[in-house]
Order: structure tokens, then C-alpha cells, then sequence
């Protein structure tokens, strides 16, 4: 790889495989690096410097970071987009390209922009493009086409990934030296430790910023080895710690899985990222944060430039300096921004290496050659208000310059976590003062970065966390103190007449555009955020919130504690969709009939999680749906049929208080109810509206047995058992919907055959209409209840799930004489809306009360209480305002059609809504259900319905139930048809 | 490019003033004190001012301007509500909403993107057939399309939403908006501040004193005001402040969640919601995705963000749209939301002399904000009602003159 001129020779401690090359194209070229590299380092590598637009004026960007702390390159590889170059590893056969460019990076169309800066001043927007109104959709379109980073890929799939739940005694964010160390300490006290790094090797600022220290190296090489032999520790690597959330639960993403974390304690030893200075020219390719720099070299052995200048606030900067000369990079000059500079043998060493040290002075400008890549910086002296003598500047040539002045916690999930921050003016830095319990921070999160006095303070949360878990009960040391200048600069902010010093480079704010959003009355943190977008991007402002409230502190002549900061919000990096949303769960539930159905040519229909069959048959296509619906209604009105009713709710209610229960929980009466019978169970909530219905069967004295509707079964569960809590009752609710499976056998046959398959006696006297009773059915143990919800004698037979299938069979086995017809759900409807049965939930809304739906009769309104009672109570007294009756139109098919939810009009007035309507072939006409004001509920009375096309149709209003009005038909009494 | 631009390249100095002053202290005494300076809070104090003249009115803030709901919700203006009460009031606001760039001088990025919420099941298809009709009687654009119509708004959208729920049809408002949420609150802020109305931000409302069932004057932590006329419009904060004048609401306080994705190429034109798979998203004219779900099922006073909220949206979302399972969710936030029995909200007079309620605006108060202002202002300035929130007042809780909205706010029924 002579080819690549950048590759330093082999180092130590390098992440990058020389015996692996891989390849890959960029921008239509073909590049070559090393398996370890990322997409950043490869073209690095190569030589190229610019690697990226902006998003708004399009401007050339290089590495910054090249820790995931910025977007300045982010990449789509043809199936995903806005990945973040920085970290992403090549691999054989990846072909990228540049995001948010027209035509490639290099001839982007829309580089022009950056030239009409000027006119787009923050807040731009909001000033324009608004008068006159009929233009700004043309305005708006044009915006809207340059919105945006990435382009969807519409054809790619669905990917689905697995999660994983966790647990751990501790959790340790971050495995630089601090975290190590913090891990080992736990794990020696006997925790269970997870440590969670985003890297791709553990090891933090000792793999970049300690690397070309011996003695920081070995240290490392101690740590790692310690950490890899410890059975109590648990590295993983790749691994974001994506958000906090309450009760320590932590999101750790992985490029495979979303772990959910819940851990015992937590230890944020997350480090620092490290802070751009805001000067002219600040984006520039080649200007570059020292620790991106230092990444380069120590984990990818690249050189990215030739001759350097650093910008200095700090001793890291001059660590950084003795990198680069190692690395035999030039370095023209440290402009340090300290006018005491750096002493000790630091500065020595540097000084003896021959590098200019000049004191008090800054970057004025850094300029760009013909490429627009960087060429030369103007260095001059500068005040500590910002101020520079241009009269002893001096122009530079180099093609990298790095800036070293300062960093600002990665306390991202210290405050998702409530933790109250305090701004320490020794380190010039935000850090814990209130921390929450079973929550610590060590390290330079905490405003430790002295490497010795990380590793103390790495140990000391060790400790503490070992502490609170109960398996420590020594001392746990005070945190170190903070010796020497401070790391960070106060204010690395410098204005210029041009402009173009950004603050923000994921959003293209430069300085002014701050102030100006100060002008403006954005003069709080919150309110500048929201108006400029500072750190709204992709990398939530990691490298542009804290020199954000440097600006607005300064300008409002405040101190940055009283300026604050913005909430930090999951996530720590964005997190695919993917990986949040899993495998798809999607339950779908299926009676133990479901076989038998399908072998029926069942068409199914979801009711809740459930299938249900809607009518058999339905695969002969030669017969519309609609006439085999007809047919099993025809069916049960003439001889019998069979549906599976096992989706109800069924719930067992037993225990002393069982029928107390019940009669606070619904509005009917219970403790009278006998053995052997049942009851309505009809359920209001506080405000009387009606929200489910059920029965009730009494089997013993303590045993209740009730049903409840197929999609609000488990609402009434949660119901019953909060409840039976807050009441502290003597009963117990067992869900029993899946012990048992369910038919209703219907018609006037449905006596014979039940009889074939019982020796119960089954007649009228012993089990009347109501009666509920235990016997056995095709030799299975069952409940058998006389209902009556299609019209016709019936009996609803509940026997264990397994025996479903068999007894089923059975049943259609003894009916096959008179010409059984198994129905579904279509056929049921019609045949209760004959009946006049109302449905909760289709023929009730969310504020229907009992007496709407001409159910007053349900109520036991002399009860001492039940849910409901009080608000029924009142309005029994006002009376009902609309009432559900039946209606019926003729058939004809040329008059507009009249469907469920279609408005009763009274004078040019809303009064109702028809809820169900369908045609009847018992009666042969449509018939239907409809509120109307109590006044129109007058038999034989009109209606005027608005039907399909806004047409007014006349409906006459009936007497319900339409069909078998003196119960004939369910009481068994009814004359019986020859079956044919 | 407009050339009002142009002066921004030829200023020297950024040509733009102060939106809103920052005054001093508090006075003694003002006309009316309004607490919140939401878009709610700030729209009551502008039509005041405009309407009514009464300039002499402090809104004071606890935090910063459109800090609470006002900046947390997921911008979506319509109108297509279910009972003929809230149809009229919500048409009014899309009304208003339509004119308030111009009127402010101001860009909201007011933008009619059409709205379908879908139906995946026969009674799903059946509530938004009641939703149209009422809408349509009430003459508002609405309407039940099919499959068909669906997919050529959004051809993107898997309809089958991978074959667990497909979408049978849904309900289409043409008028369905997005607007710039923030925007809308610095507006009235502006133009309330330009009539002379005092916005005091970081200033909490401690107390509010009544005397003899009339308000008197509150309490803040920077000192006693007079006033005749305090208007509560807090939102999630409403049960603190009612409690300070003993009024009993039915409201409760439940966590409503939100999050955007990275910014993308636009390439969703229209705004789409499903009340089954607890879906909203719509796409922002900064290219994010902009998603919502329903209510977190419990109270809770807090703006704490969940890992579920994301993790069940992101699985319904890719239903929806299964090529969107690389694209990233940036970033997730928590509003708390008033919630009421009846999904309507709660406004106007209260037993207290002088103590206006605009309240319980659950999930639905974004895009109410400018007719709140207008039927509040009105309301403070006559002390009668405006008609059109008559419906929505406090006693109809224990009248049972309930406005079931649940239809066309939430889920079910």
C-alpha cells in the first residue's frame, strides 16, 4: 500500500489489520484501506480532505472529531443513509456517496448557496415567502426540496432485529480509563458488572489522547488485561448507552440489538467531547479537533496533513504536539490563547523539539486554497475579551490546524437522569453537584482530567456503587480535586467582519446568527435553541450547545449557571427504527376451532387480537358474500346452526364476596340471582355511560361465571382486579377466556340436537330460557347456559379448550339431520339486529347511557352502590335526549343506500346516526338501528335519514325487537318447519 | 428569492428588532393576568389588546415563551372533529390559523398538507363515516376515500401495513395543516408586546388570592400583583392552579410522548394518522419525520421521556413504511397533557368571580390556539361566554352535557 501516502508506519496499539486490505468505492472512486478502518480514516488515508456539505449552505467538510460527535461526513451506501462515516467500518464492496449533494460532492450544485448567505441570516423563514399567500406553496416546495440530509431508499426491506432484556449490578458507561477502573473496583467487591462503550476497542482517551504516552500505554495494556481476565465483567464494545430512562433502564444499542438494561447502578464515566473554537473559517477541511487528530494517528496510523498549527488553551494541546511530531508532521506553531501559556515539562519537551510557542495569541482566520480546503491561518495576539492586534499578525501556511481548547461533558444521560448540574469555575465546566440515587459520575464527566486522578475517582464510584449494593462497607475516598489551570477555555469564541465562523456545524450557524437571535429577544437558552436551531441536528449540539451559552451568557452579562443549559433528550446517538422497534409483535389469536373453520373456507375478520370466522364458504367464488351470509341466517331461523362464541371474555369470579363484587362492578342485581340461572351483565363506567355487557351464571353460591365482549375482555379484567383491590373484597377473578372453548347452538332444532349428546336433562323445566347448568356433552365436561341473542331457543356450550375441536365436531355430526349450518359473525349480526339486540360499541358511542338504549330495566337503581349508580341517577331524572330505535326502508336497489353512521336529520338539525342497518331476508326489508330524539320514536312514524350522496331517504320508524316480538321463537314455543 | 431578503445582505446590522421587550418589574396591578404564556395564553392576551383594548395585561410565564405544549406537539391543525360543537369551534381556529402569517408579518409555515386517518376495521370505517357526515353537514371538507385514493396521496405506504391490520379506507380532510408550533406563540407574543401587553418569563404564579368568591390579585415568586381578571391557560399545569383557588376539574394529567427522526430528502407530502396502530407522523419541512402516539395510560406529572413510547411506535411505523427500518430516530420528548372525561375541553367563566379557565386541552390544543384566543379574550373582556364555547363549559360536568369528542380525539368508540 506504497499508494497511500498518508499510512504512517506500523504502530503499537493500532486498530487496523495491515494483512487485510479492503476495498471501496466513494463518490464513483475506488479507495483502499485497512479492515479496522473507518470509511473517515480510509479517505483520510488516501489523501482526501473533504468529505462532506453542509446542511443548509452547502459548505466542504472534513473530519472534526471523528468520534461520532459530529456529522460533517455522513454517507449513504445505496441501501441506508445518513450513516456517520466517522465510525463506520469498511468493508469489500461498499459503495458511498456523499448525502445532501446535487450532482457529488465535488461539483454539489448547490454549493452556490453558501455564497447567498447573506440573505438566509437566522430565522430567515420566518421573515418571507408569507406574502402574498397564494405564493408560498411555490415558495414552500422549493424550500422543502432542499430540506433534508439522506434519500430514503423506498425499495429497501423491513429489517427486523432482536432485543434482549438485562440486568446487572452495575452498569458502567464508558470504558475509558475511568470506567475501567470503576468496573474493576465493583467487580472485585464481588458485582456483577456490564461496561457499555460506543467504540469499536475499549480503552477511551489512553487509544488517542494517552497513546503516545509510555507510561499512560502501559496503564492501558494493565487496565484491558485486568478487565478481560475478570469473570465478573461483562466489556462490550460497539455498544451505545442510547438513553436513560427511569428506575436506572438504560437503552444500549448495538449494531445487532437493543439490550434493555436494568441495572443496579449506574456509573456515567462517559467522558468528555472535546469543543471547536468558533473562528473564520472553523469548518474548513483540515481544521480538525486535536483529539480527532490524535484518533487518526493512534488508532488508524494516519497522517491527515503535513504542516500544523495548533490553537492551545490547554495541556492537551501540547501532548498533541509531541504527537505530531512523532508522527513527523511539521508543526509551525501553538498559538495559545493563555497569556501565561503552558509551563512544566510539558512545554519543555515541546520547546525542545523546536515547535514556536506563542503566548496570548489566537486564530483570526484560517483561509482556503483554490480547492477549498485549508492553506494557511492568520495568527495574531488576543485579549481575553476576544480582541486581536491584527497590527503583529502572522499568516501561516499549513494544511491542518487543531484545535485544543477545551471540552464539555458528555452528561447526556446524567440529565435524562435528573441529575442537577453546577458549573465549576475550576475546570470551566458543568458538573454533578446533586446526583440521583444509584446514579454516579467519575471521570472527566465529573471535571476529573488528570489521568492518575481519573483512575482515583474511576475507583472511588467503583466503591461507592459496591456500597450502595450492600457488598462494601469500608471507605469510600473523597472525590480528587482538580489541580492546575483549567482545561477548558471560558470563551473560545471569536468574532470577524466575515462572518463564517460557525458555532453549529451540523445547522450552519455562525456566530452572528447567535447574537442576532439575541437581538431578536431569543435571549434564553431555550428560546435561542428553538429559534436559531442550535443543536437540533443529528449530533444534538455535542459540539455546539456549551459554546451556545458561552455566547448567550456573555452577551447577557451572566453567568453560565444563571444562563443554564438546554434538556438533554434521548437519544445519545439516533437510533434506527429497527432496532427500537424489534421483531414486529403483532398477536393474533385463534380459537382451539380455528382448524375446522379453515377446513370450512372460513373468511376470517379480526375482532381485536382475535380471528373470528365472518362466513363460511366464502372460497366459492361463484356465490356472492353476501348470499351465504343469507343463507346461515336462513339457516338458524328455520332449523339450527352453530357459531364458535370462544373469543368472549370468560371470567371466574368465586369467593365469598363474589356476588358483592359484582353488584358494585355492574348495574344489575346478583346476590338474588339463583344457582343455576343468569343475569345480564351490563357495565357503566363513573359517568354512566354504558361500556360493556355480558351475562352472569350463577353455578354455586361463590362461583360467578361471566362473559364479557371479545375486544374489551381484558380492559374488564384490569378493571375488576384494580377494583377488587381498592375494595379489599374476599373474591378472586381468574381470566378463564382460553380454558374454555365456546358454541352457541341456535334454532329451532338446536333442543334435538343437543339432546343426541347429552343425557342431561335439557328441557324446558329443567333449564329454562336463563338457566345455566353443568352436564356432560360428547363426554366432556361443560357449562351449558340457554341464551337467546339471535331470537331462537339456544344454548351456548362452554367445554375445555382441548375438547373443542371434538365436541364441535360432534355437535355437527347430531345436526347433520336437520341440515346444520355452521355461521359466522355476519350471520350473528343480522340475526341480533332482527332481534333488536344492541351491540356496546357499535350501537352505543362514548357517551350513550342505558336508559338511550332503552336498558333502564338493566338497572338496579335502588342498590347501595354501583359503578355508575350516581351519575345514572341524575340523569334518570332529566331523561333521555335520543333514543335508539329500529327502523326499516324498503329494498331498492336504485334508492341511495343508507349505511351505519349516516346522520337522522331533523329540520336541517343533526338529532342521531343510524349504528346498524342491514337487510333482514326473514322479514325481506332493510332494517336498522338509529338514535332519533325521543319524540320521533313513534311507531310508524318517518324519519328522514341522509343516505350515500347526501340524499334524504324516509325511513319508518318500527317497534323493536322487529322480529319474533313475544319471544316466542327463543322460548322454545315456536311451531317447528319441516327441514327439507 | 423574495427580495425582502435583500435588506438582510445590504444592512450592515441585522435589521430585525426585539419580538418581544423584556419589562422590568411587575406592576401592582394590572386589568387581567394571564398565566401561561403558551400560544393559549399569549393568542388571549393579543385579541385583547387588538380587539378589546385592554392593554394593561401581564402574561406571566414560569418558564420561557411556547415552553410548555405550545413547543412539544406534533403541529397538526384540522377541523374534522366528530360533534357538531367541536367541528364549529376547530373550524373556526383552521379559519384564523389561515390568515396569521399574514397578520403577524410573520411565516408560520402554514402548510395544507391533507390529513387521512385510517381505518382498519369495519367499525373503525364506520366512525370515520360519522366523523364525514358530521363534518359535512357542518361544511367542512371531509371525506371517506378507499384504498385506492389512499395510496395515490402516499404511494410510499405499505397498505397492508405488512398484512397484521390492513387499511380498509380512511377519513380525508383536505384543510389538515402542519405549522411551525414555536412560530405560532412568538407571533402572538409579538404582536401582544407591540399593544403594549407585559410578557414576564421566568416568573411563577405561587398563589392566586380570592376574596369573597372574587379574585383579587396573585401571588409570584417576584411579588403581589392586583388584578380583577386572572385567565388560567397552563395546560398540564392546570390542576396546581385551579387547586390554588379550591376549584374542583375533572382533569387529569397524562404523559402524551413525541419524536423526530433525522432529517430526510422530503418525501412525505401528507399528514397520516392511525388510531390502531398508535401512529402519527408527518414530515417536517426540515426533512424530520415527526411522530406521535397515543396517551400514556397513566397519570403522571412529569415530561419524562419512555423507552417503550419509541420502541412501540418505531414497530407500528415500519408497518407503514418497512424501508424506513435504518432511518434513526434522533431524538424523543414528553409533554403533559390535560386530559378531560370527554376529550372536549374546558373554558370559559368558574364559580370564581373573575377566574377564567382555558383548560383541558388534552392532545387537541395546538391547533386551537387561535380561536382560543379569540373565545377567551372575548370571554375576559364581556365576562359572558363567547357562543362558541358555551358547550365547553366546567358545569357541564355535573349537568352531563358531555361533548363526546373520544371519537375524533383518541382511539375507540
Amino acid at each position: 500500500m506504497t499508494d497511500v501516502p498518508a499510512r504512517l508506519p506500523a504502530r503499537s496499539g493500532e486498530w487496523i489489520d495491515r494483512d487485510r486490505v479492503v476495498e471501496f468505492r466513494f463518490e464513483g472512486q475506488v479507495y483502499r484501506g485497512y479492515a479496522g478502518d473507518t470509511v473517515t480514516s480510509a479517505l483520510v488515508a488516501a489523501g482526501r480532505r473533504t468529505l462532506g456539505r453542509s446542511f443548509k449552505y452547502h459548505r466542504q467538510r472534513g473530519v472534526l472529531s471523528l468520534a461520532n460527535h459530529d456529522v460533517n461526513v455522513m454517507v449513504d451506501d445505496g441501501q441506508r443513509t445518513n450513516l456517520r462515516a466517522d465510525v463506520l467500518p469498511i468493508s469489500a464492496g461498499l459503495e458511498l456517496q456523499a448525502v445532501n449533494t446535487k450532482g457529488g460532492l465535488t461539483g454539489d450544485r448547490h454549493r452556490h448557496i453558501n455564497r447567498m448567505a447573506k440573505l438566509l441570516p437566522v430565522g430567515f423563514y420566518y421573515k418571507t415567502f408569507h406574502r402574498p399567500r397564494r405564493l408560498f406553496p411555490f415558495w414552500e416546495r422549493r424550500i422543502r426540496a432542499l430540506a433534508g440530509l439522506g434519500t430514503i431508499k423506498r425499495d429497501a426491506p423491513r429489517v427486523e432485529t432482536p432485543k434482549r432484556y438485562d440486568f446487572c449490578d452495575v452498569l458502567v458507561i464508558g470504558a475509558g480509563p475511568t470506567g475501567l477502573s470503576a468496573a474493576l473496583a465493583a467487580a472485585n467487591n464481588g458485582a456483577q458488572v456490564v461496561i457499555a462503550d460506543e467504540n469499536a476497542r475499549a480503552g477511551g482517551s489512553l487509544t488517542h489522547q494517552w497513546a503516545g504516552d509510555a507510561e499512560a500505554v502501559e496503564i492501558r495494556e494493565r487496565l484491558l488485561s485486568a478487565v478481560d481476565a475478570h469473570e465478573n465483567i461483562d466489556l462490550r464494545t460497539g455498544t451505545t448507552a442510547a438513553g436513560y430512562y427511569a428506575d436506572n433502564w438504560v437503552a444500549l444499542v448495538d449494531d445487532i440489538r437493543l439490550s434493555k438494561m436494568r441495572a443496579g447502578q449506574v456509573i456515567v464515566a462517559s467522558g468528555c467531547f472535546e469543543q471547536p473554537a468558533v473562528f473564520h473559517g472553523n469548518d474548513l477541511p483540515g481544521v480538525m479537533l486535536g483529539s480527532g487528530a490524535q484518533r487518526l494517528l493512534h488508532r488508524y496510523a494516519v497522517r491527515p496533513f503535513q504542516r500544523a498549527v495548533i490553537l492551545a488553551a490547554n495541556s492537551d494541546a501540547y501532548r498533541l504536539a509531541l504527537d505530531l511530531v512523532a508522527a513527523g508532521i511539521e508543526v509551525a506553531t501553538i498559538a495559545d490563547l493563555r497569556t501565561e501559556g503552558e509551563t512544566g515539562p510539558l512545554a519543555e519537551r515541546v520547546t525542545a523539539e523546536g515547535v514556536v510557542v506563542r503566548r496570548g495569541c489566537g486564530v483570526y482566520e484560517a483561509h482556503a486554497d483554490k480547492n477549498g480546503e485549508l492553506s494557511g491561518v492568520v495568527v495574531a495576539p488576543v485579549t481575553a475579551e476576544g480582541e486581536f492586534d491584527l497590527g503583529r499578525q502572522e499568516s501561516i501556511s499549513c494544511d491542518g490546524l487543531l484545535m485544543s481548547v477545551g471540552w464539555t461533558p458528555a452528561a447526556n444521560l446524567l440529565y435524562q437522569a435528573g441529575t442537577k448540574m453546577d458549573y465549576a469555575d475550576a475546570v470551566q465546566q458543568f458538573v454533578p453537584a446533586e446526583l440521583p440515587d444509584n446514579v454516579h459520575a467519575a471521570g472527566r464527566v465529573n471535571g476529573v482530567h488528570d489521568l492518575r486522578q481519573q483512575l482515583a475517582d474511576g475507583e472511588r464510584a467503583g466503591l461507592a456503587a459496591s456500597l450502595a449494593l450492600g457488598l462494601y462497607s469500608g471507605e469510600v475516598p473523597e472525590q480528587p480535586r482538580h489541580e492546575g489551570g483549567s482545561p477548558n477555555h471560558p470563551y473560545p469564541i471569536f468574532d470577524h467582519p466575515k462572518g463564517k465562523n460557525f458555532v453549529d456545524f451540523d445547522e450552519d450557524l455562525q456566530l452572528k446568527d447567535l447574537l442576532n437571535a439575541c437581538q431578536e429577544g431569543f435571549d434564553n437558552i431555550e428560546l435561542m435553541k428553538r429559534y436559531s436551531t442550535v443543536g437540533m441536528g443529528p449530533s444534538q449540539g455535542k459540539h455546539s450547545n456549551m459554546n451556545a451559552v458561552r455566547i448567550l451568557a456573555r452577551h447577557r452579562g451572566q453567568s453560565i449557571m444563571a444562563t443554564g443549559t438546554t434538556t438533554a433528550r434521548p437519544y445519545f446517538h439516533p437510533v434506527p427504527l429497527k432496532l427500537l422497534a424489534g421483531r414486529s409483535f403483532n398477536p393474533e389469536r385463534r380459537t382451539s376451532l380455528h382448524e375446522w373453520h379453515r377446513a370450512a373456507d372460513a373468511r376470517f375478520v379480526h375482532v381485536g387480537d382475535w380471528l373470528r370466522p365472518e362466513v363460511y364458504g366464502a372460497a366459492d367464488t361463484n356465490r356472492p358474500l353476501n348470499e351465504l351470509v343469507l343463507k346461515e341466517v336462513t339457516a338458524v331461523r328455520r332449523a339450527v346452526g352453530l357459531i364458535d362464541v370462544g373469543t368472549l371474555g370468560k371470567l371466574d369470579i368465586r369467593g365469598p364476596d363474589a356476588a358483592e363484587f359484582l353488584e358494585r362492578i355492574y348495574t344489575g342485581r346478583f346476590s338474588n340471582v339463583k344457582h343455576g340461572r343468569m343475569t345480564l351483565a351490563l357495565r357503566c363506567d363513573e359517568s354512566g355511560v354504558v361500556t360493556d355487557d355480558g351475562i352472569a351464571a350463577r353455578f354455586a353460591g361463590d362461583h360467578f361465571y361471566v362473559t364479557a365482549s371479545t375486544t374489551r375482555s381484558g380492559a374488564v379484567l384490569q378493571d375488576m382486579q384494580h377494583w377488587l383491590m381498592r375494595w379489599g373484597l374476599d373474591a378472586t377473578v381468574v381470566n378463564a377466556t382460553g380454558h374454555f372453548a365456546a358454541m352457541n347452538l341456535a334454532g329451532p332444532y338446536s333442543r334435538h340436537v343437543l339432546a343426541e349428546l347429552t343425557s342431561a336433562d335439557i328441557s324446558d323445566d329443567s333449564l329454562p330460557f336463563g338457566g345455566v347448568a353443568t352436564a356432560t356433552v360428547a363426554g366432556v365436561p361443560a357449562r351449558l347456559m340457554r341464551v337467546g341473542f339471535v331470537g331462537e331457543l339456544g344454548f351456548e356450550i362452554h367445554v375445555p379448550a382441548q375438547f373443542g375441536p371434538a365436541v364441535w365436531e360432534r355437535v355437527m355430526a347430531a345436526g347433520k339431520q336437520f341440515d346444520i349450518c355452521p355461521f359466522g359473525v355476519e350471520a350473528q349480526r343480522i340475526l341480533r339486529l332482527e332481534k333488536g339486540i344492541p351491540i356496546v360499541g357499535q350501537d352505543s358511542d362514548g357517551l350513550t347511557n342505558p336508559f338511550e338504549m332503552d336498558m333502564g330495566w338493566a338497572l338496579a337503581m335502588s342498590k347501595p352502590f354501583f359503578i355508575g349508580q350516581r351519575s345514572l341517577q341524575i340523569l334518570q331524572r332529566r331523561g333521555a335526549e335520543r333514543v335508539l330505535a329500529g327502523f326499516s326502508l324498503p329494498r331498492d336497489g336504485n334508492a341511495a343506500q343508507v349505511r351505519e353512521s349516516h346522520l337522522v336529520i331533523r329540520d336541517g338539525e343533526i338529532v342521531g346516526r343510524v349504528t346498524s342497518v342491514a337487510y333482514s331476508p326473514t322479514l325481506d326489508r332493510i332494517i336498522g338501528l338509529a338514535y332519533v330524539a325521543p319524540a320521533q320514536n313513534l311507531p310508524e312514524s318517518t324519519v328522514k335519514i341522509r343516505a350515500d350522496g347526501g340524499v334524504l331517504r324516509s325511513a319508518t320508524v318500527e317497534r323493536l325487537p322487529f322480529y319474533d316480538p313475544d319471544d316466542l321463537a327463543q322460548a322454545g314455543v315456536a311451531s317447528l318447519q319441516e327441514v327439507s | 428569492m423574495p427580495l425582502g431578503l435583500l435588506r438582510f445582505a445590504m444592512s450592515k446590522k441585522h435589521p430585525e428588532p426585539r419580538m418581544f421587550r423584556e419589562p422590568d418589574a411587575l406592576k401592582a396591578a394590572y386589568d387581567v393576568v394571564i398565566i401561561g404564556a403558551g400560544g393559549h395564553g399569549l393568542a388571549c392576551a393579543y385579541y385583547l389588546a387588538r380587539d378589546y383594548g385592554i392593554t394593561n395585561v401581564a402574561v406571566l410565564e414560569q418558564g420561557y415563551i411556547g415552553g410548555g405544549n405550545t413547543g412539544r406537539n406534533t403541529t397538526i391543525v384540522r377541523s374534522n372533529y366528530l360533534t357538531p360543537e367541536g367541528v364549529r369551534f376547530y373550524d373556526e381556529s383552521v379559519r384564523l390559523y389561515k390568515d396569521l402569517s399574514e397578520d403577524f408579518d410573520l411565516n408560520l409555515f402554514y402548510s395544507e398538507r391533507g390529513h387521512f386517518t385510517f381505518a382498519h376495521t369495519d367499525s373503525a370505517l364506520s366512525t370515520m363515516r360519522w366523523r364525514a357526515e358530521v363534518n359535512k353537514h357542518m361544511g367542512i371538507e371531509s371525506e371517506v376515500v378507499d384504498r385506492d385514493t389512499i395510496q395515490q396521496a402516499c404511494p410510499e405506504l405499505d397498505l397492508d401495513c405488512g398484512g397484521h391490520l390492513p387499511v380498509m379506507g380512511a377519513l380525508y380532510h383536505a384543510p389538515g395543516a402542519v405549522a411551525r408550533h414555536d412560530a405560532v406563540a412568538w407571533g402572538y407574543g409579538r404582536g401582544a408586546d407591540q399593544r403594549g401587553v407585559e410578557i414576564h418569563q421566568k416568573t411563577r404564579v405561587t398563589d392566586i388570592r380570592v376574596e369573597g368568591g372574587k379574585v383579587v390579585g396573585v401571588e409570584t415568586d417576584k411579588g403581589f400583583v392586583r388584578t380583577g381578571k386572572v385567565v388560567s391557560a397552563v395546560a398540564g399545569f392546570t390542576p396546581r392552579i385551579t387547586e390554588m383557588v379550591g376549584l374542583r376539574t375533572p382533569i387529569t394529567i397524562q404523559p402524551l410522548q413525541a419524536c423526530v427522526t433525522e432529517p430526510l430528502k422530503p418525501w412525505l407530502d401528507t399528514i397520516l394518522v392511525s388510531a390502531t396502530l398508535h401512529v402519527y407522523v408527518s414530515q417536517s419541512s426540515r426533512g424530520e419525520l415527526v411522530m406521535g402516539s397515543a396517551l400514556d395510560p397513566y397519570e403522571l406529572h412529569s415530561t419524562r421521556s419512555t423507552l417503550d413510547f419509541t420502541e412501540s411506535l418505531s414497530g407500528h411505523l415500519l408497518d407503514m413504511f418497512p424501508f424506513l427500518s435504518e432511518i434513526k430516530v434522533n431524538r424523543q420528548w414528553a409533554g403533559m397533557a390535560d386530559m378531560t372525561p370527554d376529550f372536549a375541553p374546558v373554558m370559559g367563566r368558574t364559580p370564581i368571580d373573575g377566574f377564567y379557565l382555558d383548560s383541558g386541552w388534552g392532545t387537541w390544543g395546538f391547533k386551537a390556539t387561535p380561536v382560543c384566543g379569540k373565545t377567551m379574550s372575548y370571554t375576559v373582556a364581556n365576562d359572558r361566554e363567547h357562543e362558541l364555547i358555551e358547550p365547553f363549559g366546567l358545569s357541564r360536568f355535573e349537568n352531563y352535557r358531555l361533548v363526546g369528542e373520544k371519537g375524533a380525539a383518541s382511539v375507540g368508540h
